[in-house]
């Protein structure tokens, strides 16, 4: 401790303190001070340039999201546009098949009313022609029986044998 | 002599201190090791007090 | 190219500092010439542990038995019962003993030890007591130019050189060039390690130029005590005073209202406590903080150098016992490795100084958002509960 205090130098504290305020002053003033202004001024324009790369990226990434979106949505219209015209194809199918259905039903009942009725018609000639071959042939047995006497009268006797009177 | 005899006293103690410092600082970085480098300002912060104790006890033991 | 160039700047680097050490080990082995005993030794190293009157860079004795110095002198400047008297140190003629007496503006003067004596009046020598103190003369107050004083300027010049160079290049571009390069990482790892964190964002701006100032002062002085040209500045203790008691008067000064309160009438203890706790607090805040630091910075750098110093004296001490190439192989080898510790040690106390300064400062300033008297913290912010611990 006494050599500690013996080796004191007053004057080479003196005139480190001097020295020291001197450089300390200097420094401040033409080194720190512009020095630490450089860094901030420089930090800050990093810290901006980064934000604003930040900021493009988000707003590219909401762009993307809103093409995604976009995209999204086409595909959904086209899809829903795909099943709308399928169903109307399915439906033109439908409509097209009943209704030649319908025709080739109405056609073929036609057909058959038409059969029905040249039927008819040919059974009506047919019992026309019948009648009049019968009436033919009754004219002439008749006529054939009465040329006669004796015959007319048997057969008036068959006639009345078979007409019983009663 | 009696002053070297307590020169000697004061770096054991210093020693076992320091040993303490950085041994625990070790266990806490082995522990954290992402907190490492507080973990290492404490330490030579701690350090220094001590350093800082023993010197001057070896200063004052001096005479 | 670039990386080549950067690898061969750091070979050179490594190969200076290899030089460095080298240079050192031969200016002690010349220097010393004659010393060769174990008392030799141990006068010789607290010789170069004091601060000196004259620039030696290294001295021999010719072959006619004298003395010769390698340096230059510097003027002495001391404040005596008559006012400053000035002459230069060549007169003492590298005498250390008292045995020169000079006369000079009707005073005499003699150097003994390292400190210069002011006789008294008619004395034409000096009667020395037993513990080498002059009995007849009274030390002077010395104003000297003296190597340290050499040491400081030369570093101040340095750093103002430097420093000033990188402060302009950064007017015409942002990222500075040459050795710039490495002067920007110092401060900004000054400023971000050690400012900011411990002072506090809020504050740091104003105490940051003071940081850098003793950053690199104490640093570029441990360095320079590295060197062969014999520096010991930062082992002055006289200049370690003047770092500490500028921290000192720092956070003193900027001590805010909750530093006060903390240190005279401790919240949240027992009144009768308190009166206890402020003796307590100002013997650390004005006694203890400033002296460790002193102490230190002086111890560390001091030890650096005996160490060092002795280490190169191996080469002397055991000359006989290992011959001189085993101990000069020896010497060099150990002096080599503890230069590498040294040059760790710089940086460190550099390092711890600033940040125990910047510590300090921060526990002045920082701000006490919460009131003791309402019990608990109503935020459990991390920074508040440090401030309390701090």
């Amino acid at each position: 401790m006494g050599d500690l205090f013996n080796d004191f130098s007053i004057g080479l504290f003196a005139i480190q303190t001097v020295l020291l305020i001197v450089l300390i002053l200097l420094m401040a003033k033409f080194a720190w001070k512009p020095i630490m202004n450089s860094l901030t001024e420089r930090e800050e324009g990093i810290q901006g340039a980064l934000d604003a790369a930040d900021k493009a990226r988000r707003e590219m990434e909401n762009l993307q999201a809103d093409n995604q979106r976009l995209l999204q949505e086409a595909r959904l219209e086209r899809d829903t546009m795909f099943k709308e015209a399928r169903e109307i194809k399915a439906k033109m199918i439908e409509d097209a098949k009943g209704e030649a259905q319908e025709q080739a039903n109405s056609m073929i009942k036609q057909a058959q009313e038409a059969i029905e009725s040249e039927k008819r018609n040919a059974m009506a000639e047919l019992k026309n022609q019948v009648a009049v071959l019968s009436v033919d042939i009754a004219e002439k047995v008749i006529r054939e029986e009465l040329s006669n006497k004796s015959k007319q009268l048997e057969l008036v006797d068959k006639m009345l044998g078979e007409a019983r009177l009663n | 002599m009696y002053n070297l005899i307590g020169a000697g006293l004061i770096v054991i103690g210093a020693g076992i201190g320091l040993g303490q410092i950085g041994g625990k600082a070790m266990d806490g970085i082995a522990r954290q090791p992402e907190a490492s480098g507080k973990i290492q300002t404490a330490m030579i912060i701690v350090a220094a007090l001590l350093e800082g104790l023993a010197f001057g006890a070896l200063i004052l033991g001096q005479g | 190219m670039g990386i080549f160039q950067y690898r061969f700047r750091f070979l050179f680097l490594v190969s200076f500092l290899l030089c460095g050490s080298a240079l050192f080990a031969q200016d002690a082995e010349q220097a010393e010439g004659i010393v060769d005993t174990k008392k030799e030794v141990d006068d010789y190293i607290q010789h170069h542990i004091q601060d000196s009157h004259d620039f030696t860079i290294f001295s021999y004795s010719n072959d006619a038995g004298e003395r010769k110095h390698f340096g230059f002198p510097l003027p002495v400047i001391v404040w005596t019962s008559e006012g400053l008297v000035t002459f230069m140190s060549s007169q003492f003629d590298h005498n250390d003993n008292g045995e020169v007496i000079v006369e000079e503006e009707g005073l005499s003067f003699a150097k003994i030890h390292g400190s210069i004596y002011e006789l008294e009046g008619g004395a034409t020598a000096v009667n020395l007591d037993e513990e080498q103190h002059a009995t007849n003369g009274d030390k002077v107050i010395d104003f000297s130019i003296t190597k340290s004083v050499v040491g400081i300027l030369l570093i101040g010049l340095l750093m103002f050189v430097w420093f000033f160079g990188l402060a302009r290049q950064y007017k015409n571009k942002k990222i500075p060039t040459g050795f710039g390069r490495v002067l920007e990482p110092l401060v900004l790892y000054v400023r971000d390690e050690l400012a900011r964190p411990n002072i506090g964002e809020k504050h740091y701006r104003k105490f940051t130029g003071y940081l850098l100032t003793v950053f690199f002062f104490i640093w570029l002085l441990n360095m320079a005590g590295l060197t062969p040209l014999g520096f010991n500045v930062t082992g002055q203790i006289a200049v370690t005073a003047a770092l500490a008691i500028f921290t000192l008067i720092i956070y003193t000064i900027s001590g805010n209202r909750d530093y006060w309160m903390h240190i005279l009438w401790m919240p949240g203890v027992p009144i009768l406590i308190r009166p206890i706790l402020a003796i307590i607090e100002l013997v650390g805040a004005f006694i203890i903080k400033p002296f460790s630091l002193m102490v230190r910075l002086f111890a560390n750098i001091t030890a650096g150098h005996i160490v060092m110093m002795s280490l190169i004296a191996i080469m002397f001490v055991l000359r006989a016992e290992l011959g001189v190439v085993g101990s000069s192989v020896l010497s060099v080898a150990l002096s080599l490795l503890l230069f590498f510790i040294e040059l760790l040690v710089a940086f460190l106390q550099a390092y711890i100084f600033t940040m125990l300064s910047a510590l300090f400062i921060g526990m002045a300033v920082a701000e006490h958002d919460h009131d003791h008297d309402k019990k608990g913290h109503d935020g459990s912010d991390v920074e508040d509960v440090r401030g309390d611990f701090i």
